[in-house]
């Protein structure tokens, strides 16, 4: 991606609506342009699907993952990891961080938005997807978009249009959603920093889409 | 652009019963399936709805019960232990001849257990979830879009049976992501002359009770309600059979545990096995036929199962035994991989499972 990272890249956004899935990709991106990246997952929301789930890529790729103790058992308790003070203390890396869906993921990166936002080398990227249920519009999706600026006590900078129907995406689909996260775009005055397609479409929207980023999904469940 | 969206199996329920009229939801939060009970908590103040987060499983089913005596769609959800502590409810429900929907996201068990995905409540479901002679009618997605259809098809077949109807998913059927159409034609709302709506002093009172002073009545009752469910066994049994035309060994899965075998079924197949499977839809009642109609020509039935083997009983009775039924799975939220089911096709193809 032609994009150039902040130091810290923050994703956050609406449950579901691939976060976890970007961090990943996004880790591996920054990795092919930085020695030094970490990938923190910050989500107490979803105990099924997690950053530790990409676990041995991550690290074949010599990408530190910080992440609860706890992801991937049965401890069922929202549970932060010890060592999330070092992202934001050690300025020598890049870094990701991946942040729970909605305004309650969100609470959770209330307890270092300070650190992140005095340094101020850092995006907020709001994850859009149209096609999820509670986010099909504009007006939608900014209710969510102010519900976890206000519980993550920081203030978005940019937006990622993930508009996508799993394996079935077409084509069609995804230049579909440019409007809609164009209006939002022109709404809240942040500009579309990515749009994100899998693989196999990639090749296919590249020329007619700014700033494509090609995703290869992290974790397929059977 | 498609018209379908992307949901998780837990919001493709709450959609589809928001779309097959029901309004009253009451809930208690426990993974994996919270997501119905927050999904609940966004929308029905939006349409008018009701959702009460009640102080515990017991009071949510109570709820239940009392919307349901009006007649009115509602539904519950939990997951494993959650179910456990409304069985009492579930009984009720039965006695009083009150139909509602029951959502199950199983877990791991027993006891606490785990969080992640288990069909380790087959049992409970389809023949135990309380005191007392009574069924539920008991239905097993094993697709988001199933997720959806089915809760809209329990929603009609416990108003029309006056029944509790359960959707029995488990945790990954819950958590995954997949396209869903949710384009339903939703008829008028049955006639429930038995609801207790008002007399508006032109009718006697209906009473909504499980309790009987005479056991001859209520040993009556007992007898009504089995011919009821005779019938609803010969007329609701839901399944798909799959590659089963021609097959030699048939493997038999429900829920997430079919789709890991239907993977290994297309490998086994391309390895030259001729193998098949058959799915149960519907798990009470328990679709006998093609169970019946496979025995007289596979040569083993391997029942692939997130329990210790809690269904293979049912198909060894349809089956009538005679053929060798042999179980695959894996318990405590671990899935069993598709290599682990093809192993065993593979094995009963060289000669039987032990």
């Amino acid at each position: 991606m032609s994009y150039d990272y902040k130091r810290i890249t923050l994703l956050s956004g609406h449950y579901g609506s691939g976060k976890t899935n970007i961090a990943v990709n996004m880790a591996f991106d920054m990795k092919k342009k930085s020695q030094n990246v970490t990938i923190a997952d910050l989500d107490i929301v979803n105990p099924y699907f997690r950053t530790k789930d990409s676990q041995k890529e991550l690290q074949d790729a010599g990408i530190k993952l910080i992440c609860s103790e706890y992801a991937n058992t049965n401890v069922d308790i929202p549970a932060l990891p010890q060592d999330m003070y070092s992202v934001i203390d050690d300025k020598s890396q890049m870094a990701v961080i991946d942040i729970g869906g909605d305004d309650r993921g969100a609470l959770a990166l209330g307890r270092y938005s300070k650190g992140i936002v005095e340094e101020n080398d850092y995006d907020m990227l709001l994850v859009i997807n149209c096609f999820r249920p509670l986010t099909r519009d504009a007006k939608d999706t900014l209710a969510v978009m102010h519900e976890i600026e206000n519980a993550g006590k920081i203030k978005f900078t940019g937006i990622v249009n993930n508009s996508n129907l799993g394996e079935e995406t077409t084509a069609e689909d995804v230049l579909g959603s440019l409007k809609y996260a164009s209006e939002i775009s022109e709404i809240t005055g942040l500009p579309v920093v990515a749009t994100c397609v899998k693989e196999e479409l990639f090749d296919e929207l590249f020329e007619k889409i700014e700033n494509l980023f090609a995703l290869k999904l992290q974790k397929k469940i059977i | 652009m498609s018209d379908k969206v992307l949901m998780k199996g837990n919001e493709a329920i709450a959609e589809a019963a928001i779309i097959a009229g029901c309004r009253h939801y009451f809930g208690y939060p426990i993974t994996p399936q919270t997501e119905v009970a927050a999904y609940m908590a966004k929308r029905m103040p939006k349409i008018g709805g009701t959702f009460l987060q009640a102080e515990s499983e017991i009071a949510a089913i109570n709820m239940v019960y009392g919307v349901a005596s009006t007649g009115k769609r509602v539904m519950t959800s939990s997951s494993s232990p959650g179910i456990s502590l409304k069985g009492e409810g579930l009984s009720y429900l039965a006695g009083a001849d009150l139909p509602s929907l029951v959502i199950n996201v199983q877990r791991g068990g027993p006891g606490l257990g785990g969080i992640q995905p288990s069909q380790s409540d087959y049992f409970q479901a389809t023949k135990g979830a309380a005191h007392g002679d009574f069924h539920m009618l008991v239905l097993a997605p094993s697709s988001v879009q199933e997720m959806a259809d089915l809760t809209v098809k329990g929603f009609d077949l416990a108003d029309k049976y006056r029944m509790t109807a359960m959707v029995l998913a488990d945790g990954t059927m819950g958590q995954m992501m997949e396209p869903v159409s949710l384009d339903y034609e939703i008829g008028e709302p049955i006639e429930k002359p038995w609801a207790t709506t008002g007399t508006k002093m032109e009718r006697p009172h209906n009473i909504v009770n499980s309790l009987f002073l005479e056991p001859d009545v209520l040993e009556k009752s007992n007898f009504e309600r089995y011919e009821r469910y005779s019938y609803i066994e010969e007329n609701e049994c839901m399944y798909e059979e799959y590659m089963m035309d021609d097959a030699e060994i048939c493997v038999t899965a429900f829920g997430i545990a079919a789709r890991v075998s239907k993977n290994a079924i297309n490998e086994a197949r391309k390895k030259g096995i001729k193998v098949g499977l058959i799915r149960p839809i519907t798990l009470w009642p328990f679709p006998k036929a093609p169970y019946k109609k496979a025995a007289d020509k596979v040569k083993e039935i391997i029942s692939v199962e997130l329990s210790m083997g809690q269904m293979i009983e049912d198909v060894r009775l349809a089956s009538e035994c005679k053929v060798p039924v042999t179980l695959c799975n894996r318990v405590g939220g671990m899935i069993p991989t598709p290599e682990q089911v093809l192993e065993a096709i593979e094995k009963a193809a060289k000669g039987g499972n032990k």
